[in-house]
């Protein structure tokens, strides 16, 4: 049918894939982790623009890495231009 | 039989016996580590036990005012000193081996995650995030995981264990566990699984998992955090992968469908 067919092709779309390891942070504390994919990725917009697509996986490495609230303060921040990091 | 009912839903679900002194069946490669090395230890632990405790009564015994009324005068000797020193050096040291090695083994961080968690404490519920998914900030899999009141509880569900949302991971699969709190500090430990990670505020803390077997894994606080920390427990849920993206999937459908 063809709702099964729908379910079983979109099904196959969860890509079980994620923020990789990253050697510069082997121990068990990864709050820097998430902070350097966070910058990265806004490094990325500055240097590559809005609309590339190659910035894409900065972002995803960083929303995996990092709790909501912080992304949410830290969006805020640097709307106000009080972010702490080196964008 | 008349409980055979209690067998049935309680045996598949890796929670404590009652009084169960013993560890929980283990699930992951780490838990199996960890209990191998306790049965290890304890052997060295029985023979030192049985050694010191029949020294000790010996003396007692030998020594004893009514069997010996004159007190020798032992002062020294050489031999028993140099003995007492180095046998008692290298039991540590086959102790020390086999915990090093499995110690820096569970710090192994460095493979590639197929899933990243987020285990966030609160006073006294936890969040869990799964943000793997994401295509934007405000788009996230994430849902609130309360204890069930006694009162709520039905046949066969552990008082103080169960939770109203659980933890689905998909079995036989590297897992990545950020452990985060969002007031004070907690702790994310589960038994069979042979994890236990602090939730340090303003820290993100990571343990890595791989479950072996589909089943049900239940742990709790161990982190001291206030009056109910008795009563934020953690289930596990360990499924086949294509049952996780299934549920994957039918979590991420309505948001999407809202957005659009």
């Amino acid at each position: 049918s063809f709702y099964h067919w729908l379910f079983a092709h979109t099904t196959s779309e969860i890509e079980l894939k994620t923020a990789p390891a990253d050697f510069r942070f082997p121990t068990t504390n990864q709050t820097r982790h998430c902070f350097t994919r966070y910058i990265e990725f806004h490094r990325c917009l500055a240097a590559k623009g809005e609309n590339s697509g190659e910035c894409e996986r900065f972002a995803k490495y960083y929303r995996s890495l990092c709790p909501g609230e912080w992304v949410e303060r830290w969006n805020e921040q640097r709307e106000n231009g009080t972010f702490p990091g080196p964008l | 039989m008349k409980f055979e009912w209690l067998f049935l839903t309680i045996a598949p679900c890796d929670a404590a016996e009652p009084w169960q002194l013993g560890f929980q069946d283990a699930a992951t490669p780490m838990m199996q580590g960890i209990i191998d090395l306790h049965h290890d230890i304890f052997f060295f632990l029985i023979l030192i036990l049985v050694f010191v405790s029949r020294i000790l009564v010996r003396a007692l015994w030998h020594f004893h005012y009514k069997k010996n009324p004159i007190p020798q005068r032992i002062v020294h000797g050489t031999t028993i000193e140099i003995l007492r020193t180095i046998f008692p050096s290298i039991i540590p040291m086959f102790i020390a081996i086999p915990s090093f090695a499995l110690l820096y083994s569970m710090d192994e961080v460095v493979v590639d995650p197929a899933i990243t968690i987020k285990a966030i404490g609160h006073q006294w519920y936890r969040t869990y995030e799964y943000s793997d998914y994401n295509s934007s900030d405000e788009q996230s899999l994430t849902f609130d995981s309360y204890t069930i009141p006694e009162d709520d509880l039905e046949l066969g569900q552990s008082r103080l264990l169960e939770v109203d949302n659980r933890v689905v991971v998909p079995a036989k699969t590297h897992l990545r566990i950020i452990v985060t709190p969002a007031d004070v500090p907690h702790s994310w430990a589960v038994p069979s699984l042979g994890v236990k990670c602090d939730a340090v505020p303003g820290r993100l803390n990571q343990i890595s998992i791989s479950v072996q077997r589909e089943g049900v894994y239940y742990g709790q606080c161990s982190e001291i955090c206030g009056t109910n920390h008795a009563f934020t427990p953690i289930v596990v849920e360990a499924v086949p992968s294509k049952d996780y993206g299934s549920r994957v999937f039918n979590q991420l459908i309505p948001q999407t469908t809202g957005e659009a």
